[in-house]
């Protein structure tokens, strides 16, 4: 594609959350707050020590990163001109009506039964706190400083808990995350075919070539002397660009009923143990140890971490049936992996016919977008008590406290990468041929126009007939949710700056 | 085989009652993108071989774009279209439209220059005939009654095998097969389900089709002598203007955006209209007229049933030019959200996308014809979302179901009816239900 040479990447000016999950700092909170004093807010921006993207050894055993939602760069004094350059997404906010419907934030998801984030409780700031055990509550009390009360009026803190990499049902958690290719070796042809986990850097940060080879759109400034310390645009070098080395931060808060879950199951599966265990792997695509329900591949995946690649080498090109992961398994929706091109390794004169269209006529081919320019990153944590799936099926005590997770996504285009993930893929009640199901976790159950009944789950037969349960209950519940920009160190200084107000 | 058609009317809207028109294309909905399919001016539930239809007041607000060639844009007048797809020919559709429906269309064309009280209806509609250039047909044949059908079928399967699921699954896919066909063979002759036989092919529509599969390779190898001399200027008067034509993809307004969602994913499909202007010039038009004739012919005679390249969430689509060859609108009916529609087009299609829309003004620079383009995906989309117009009223015969799921029962039916099946065939089957 002949791309001109992109910089390299200035990490001291990526925050950390991009490039690190922070595993090892167990504990962590974020803090939603509003901006209650311009002033104080931005000197608190300008004496906060945010956690870049530099690797360190040691690593850092604390963490602290922010982000901003529009209506908190707005309150920062942020012009509207310059906000007019994000996204139509981050303007118009998570909740607006029709995106809540393309997110399926309706019913018992709609905002107006949120804890935040909805009607009148939208934050301005997100601010998160991580640290290793020992030192949690010393570092939120350092980190806040002497001028955060009269900066900020805090809507909600939203606590963690460590489940050791389970999410709430039980399931191993986090195993599959592309690669981001920081170095920016990857070439983006226009149509590739062969399923890869590295991901252009543009995907995940603002200012570098996506998987089109483009660069993302986002505020770019005339220069002056406030914007001095930004950087160039790497497109139009005579502007600064607001956007670079920052990105965008999806973060919703899902109520997981972890009781529900396997009592549900425990009952589809007749009363059977093993039998609700196999279900329950069936719906998530593996087992709770992560294990893959289709076999791991002995040929490696390129940005495949080796480390993963016993629970991660693998795609669907020898479950193409579905018989052993369904169609509709959480991992097959969330990341179809290679389904999206019906034939692999096949010469140009044989890609040319199926891309007109006259190529194999099967049920089953070209029914999933192409992956590679849908992928998201996750640094979520979960919250509440571990409940073990065995405990799971006693009732619930009548104070049972609420489980979930803290779902936090990076990606530099919200429309395209979570938002089209969550209404393409996973909320989708025809996904990949199906009809009458959506997510077995994450479905809201709803009906739609047409289709009275989303809460099927099939199980495709191996030569028999296939399996199909009915009237799942909804699982997942959101209790709050807003998009977020994650600014680069510079943006921040730049937001923080005197006289902009 | 019963072939689709379609109709479009087109009318200048009279200035003085666009409100009036306005709150009476609302008025056939209960809420903005659901409407009532019993409405009281069209009650489109009760046409049985009506597919799709929609009236859209096509309020072009990219105009303005032709200053980029120093050319004074314009002013149009605004226009109302009326336009659907139908199973069998136009006109028998038209009577029965007028004989139903007369009344409330009167009360529609009204708002539109031209028509008063004592106008005949369906002469007005004829001399408001916008023909398409290009249409594709999802699965050229297959009737609203048909759907209906096989839709019924599936409900039928689906709870006869809830029934006897235990005793289904232990039976091998030739046995499940015959089990399911005997269940099916019981309901028709108890009544309970009916799969019509398809009609004949009209011998007038045959010979039209014939004629236009032998006739456009004819005439362009007539052609070609005097193509093969023309080429090399073409190609170079091409490449300098896709080297030169401005780019007007400025982010779209916001609110703009939102009120095109309001009439989105409500159902499974979505419609979508977006008009434009061609690019100045002979060459661009010359251009326009080669790829969408090429369109229009592959997608009648190339193309498989159920698929427009590799897309299969298209259930109609057509290009129309507006009043003259100055404007152009596309307008479609597709399975998902939008975003997915267009990121299906760029990804899947992408060259296509840009031999039929590269003409318009503004496009993403291509480069021969169908290169480049749309995958600035980020400027296509924003070109794509600023060109789009809001559809006031928009109807589909059969909710809930996608190009997918017809194309499902349309197998399902199929295997049903044949008499002998392989192994493999009887596999494939039995995964479809």
């Amino acid at each position: 594609m002949g791309c001109p040479a992109m910089s390299e990447v200035d990490y001291a000016d990526v925050q950390g959350l991009v490039r690190f999950g922070y595993g090892h700092m167990t504990r962590a909170s974020y803090a939603l707050v509003k901006v209650k004093n311009v002033t104080a807010a931005k000197s608190w921006l300008l004496s906060a020590s945010i956690t870049s993207a530099v690797a360190t050894k040691p690593p850092p055993v604390t963490a602290l990163n922010v982000a901003f939602t529009a209506a908190g760069l707005s309150a920062l004094g942020l012009p509207q001109s310059v906000i007019a350059g994000f996204s139509h997404e981050f303007r118009g906010g998570m909740t607006e009506e029709s995106r809540a419907r393309q997110l399926g934030d309706v019913g018992k998801n709609a905002s107006l039964n949120w804890a935040w984030g909805g009607n009148g409780r939208e934050p301005h700031v997100l601010v998160m706190f991580f640290a290793e055990p020992g030192q949690f509550d010393s570092f939120i009390e350092s980190a806040k400083g002497n001028t955060w009360t009269d900066a900020f009026e805090e809507l909600t803190w939203l606590g963690t808990s460590d489940l050791d990499e389970n999410e709430p049902f039980g399931f191993a958690d986090g195993i599959s995350q592309p690669q981001i290719d920081w170095e920016q070796q990857r070439q983006t042809p226009c149509s590739q075919i062969e399923y890869t986990n590295i991901v252009a850097l543009g995907e995940f940060l603002l200012g570098y070539r996506n998987e089109y080879g483009k660069i993302t759109d986002r505020p770019l400034l005339e220069p002056d002397d406030a914007s001095a310390g930004l950087l160039a645009a790497e497109d139009a070098p005579e502007r600064k660009d607001l956007g670079r080395n920052g990105t965008y931060l999806v973060m919703r808060q899902l109520e997981q009923n972890v009781r529900n879950f396997w009592q549900s199951l425990y009952q589809q599966a007749g009363g059977n143990l093993a039998e609700t265990d196999k279900l329950a792997a069936k719906m998530v695509g593996r087992t709770k140890a992560g294990d893959p329900l289709v076999p791991i591949q002995p040929q490696p995946i390129p940005g495949m971490d080796p480390a993963r690649a016993q629970q991660n080498q693998f795609t669907y090109e020898s479950d193409q049936a579905g018989a052993r992961c369904p169609f509709g398994a959480h991992i097959r929706r969330s990341n179809p992996r290679n389904s999206d091109f019906p034939e692999r390794r096949i010469g140009a004169l044989r890609k040319l016919i199926i891309m007109l269209g006259l190529g194999p006529r099967g049920f089953h081919d070209d029914l999933i977008s192409s992956v590679r320019f849908h992928r998201i990153l996750r640094r979520g944590r979960e919250y509440g008590p571990e409940l073990l799936p065995a405990d799971a099926l006693a009732s619930s005590p009548s104070n049972d406290p609420e489980r979930g997770l803290h779902f936090v996504c990076l990606n530099a285009n919200i429309l395209r990468q979570f938002e089209f993930l969550q209404n393409a893929w996973i909320m989708n009640t025809k996904f990949s041929g199906l009809t009458g199901e959506s997510d077995p976790l994450l479905g809201n159950r709803e009906a739609i126009p047409g289709c009275p009944v989303t809460g099927d789950f099939t199980t495709p037969g191996d030569g028999s007939l296939r399996r199909r349960i009915s009237g799942l209950p909804q699982f997942v519940t959101v209790r709050g949710g807003a998009y977020f920009f994650l600014p680069s160190l510079r943006a921040i200084r730049y937001f923080a700056r005197d006289g902009s107000a | 085989m019963t072939p689709q058609s379609n109709f479009m009317v087109l009318a200048p809207i009279d200035p003085k009652r666009e409100m009036e028109l306005r709150q009476l294309l609302d008025s056939m909905n209960r809420a903005p993108g659901r409407v009532d399919p019993n409405n009281d001016l069209i009650p489109f539930g009760e046409f049985e071989t009506l597919h799709f239809a929609r009236l859209i007041i096509l309020d072009d607000k990219t105009t303005e774009d032709i200053r980029v060639y120093g050319l004074a844009p314009r002013s149009y007048p605004l226009y109302l279209a009326f336009l659907g797809d139908i199973d069998g020919d136009v006109s028998a559709f038209l009577g029965k439209l007028i004989k139903r429906a007369g009344k409330g269309l009167g009360r529609i064309f009204s708002c539109c220059e031209g028509f008063d009280s004592d106008t005949d209806l369906l002469a007005w509609m004829r001399q408001h005939h916008a023909p398409a250039i290009a249409a594709y047909v999802n699965w050229r044949g297959r009737t609203v009654r048909q759907i209906r059908e096989e839709a019924a079928l599936y409900e039928a399967l689906e709870n006869y095998i809830e029934e006897n699921a235990t005793v289904l699954r232990d039976l091998t896919p030739l046995e499940c097969h015959a089990n399911l066909r005997d269940f099916i063979t019981a309901e028709k002759s108890a009544g309970r389900l009916s799969l019509s036989e398809e009609s004949p092919t009209p011998l007038g529509w045959q010979i039209k089709n014939l004629l236009h599969l032998i006739g456009l390779p004819l005439l362009v190898l007539i052609a070609l002598p005097l193509l093969i001399v023309i080429a090399p200027f073409y190609i170079i008067a091409l490449r300098r203007l896709e080297k030169t034509d401005p780019e007007v993809c400025p982010i779209a307004d916001q609110k703009h955006c939102e009120n095109l969602s309001r009439f989105e994913d409500h159902d499974i499909t979505n419609q979508f209209s977006a008009m434009g202007s061609l690019k100045p010039g002979f060459v661009r038009l010359l251009t326009t007229i080669g790829v969408l004739k090429t369109v229009n012919y592959g997608a009648r005679h190339i193309t498989r049933r159920g698929r427009l390249g590799r897309i299969r969430s298209i259930h109609f689509a057509r290009w129309v030019f507006v009043a003259s060859t100055e404007r152009m609108v596309f307008f479609s009916n597709y399975d998902g959200s939008v975003e997915s529609y267009m990121d299906d087009f760029i990804n899947k299609t992408g060259f296509g996308l840009n031999a039929s829309f590269s003409n318009g003004i503004g496009y993403p620079r291509t480069n021969w014809l169908v290169l480049d383009g749309c995958n600035d995906e980020r400027d296509y989309k924003e070109y794509l979302r600023r060109h789009t117009l809001p559809t006031q009223v928009w109807y589909k015969a059969y909710p809930g179901l996608t190009a997918v799921d017809l194309e499902m029962n349309t197998r399902i039916r199929q295997g049903l009816e044949s008499l002998s099946m392989s192994d493999e065939e009887a596999r494939e089957w039995v995964a479809l239900l």
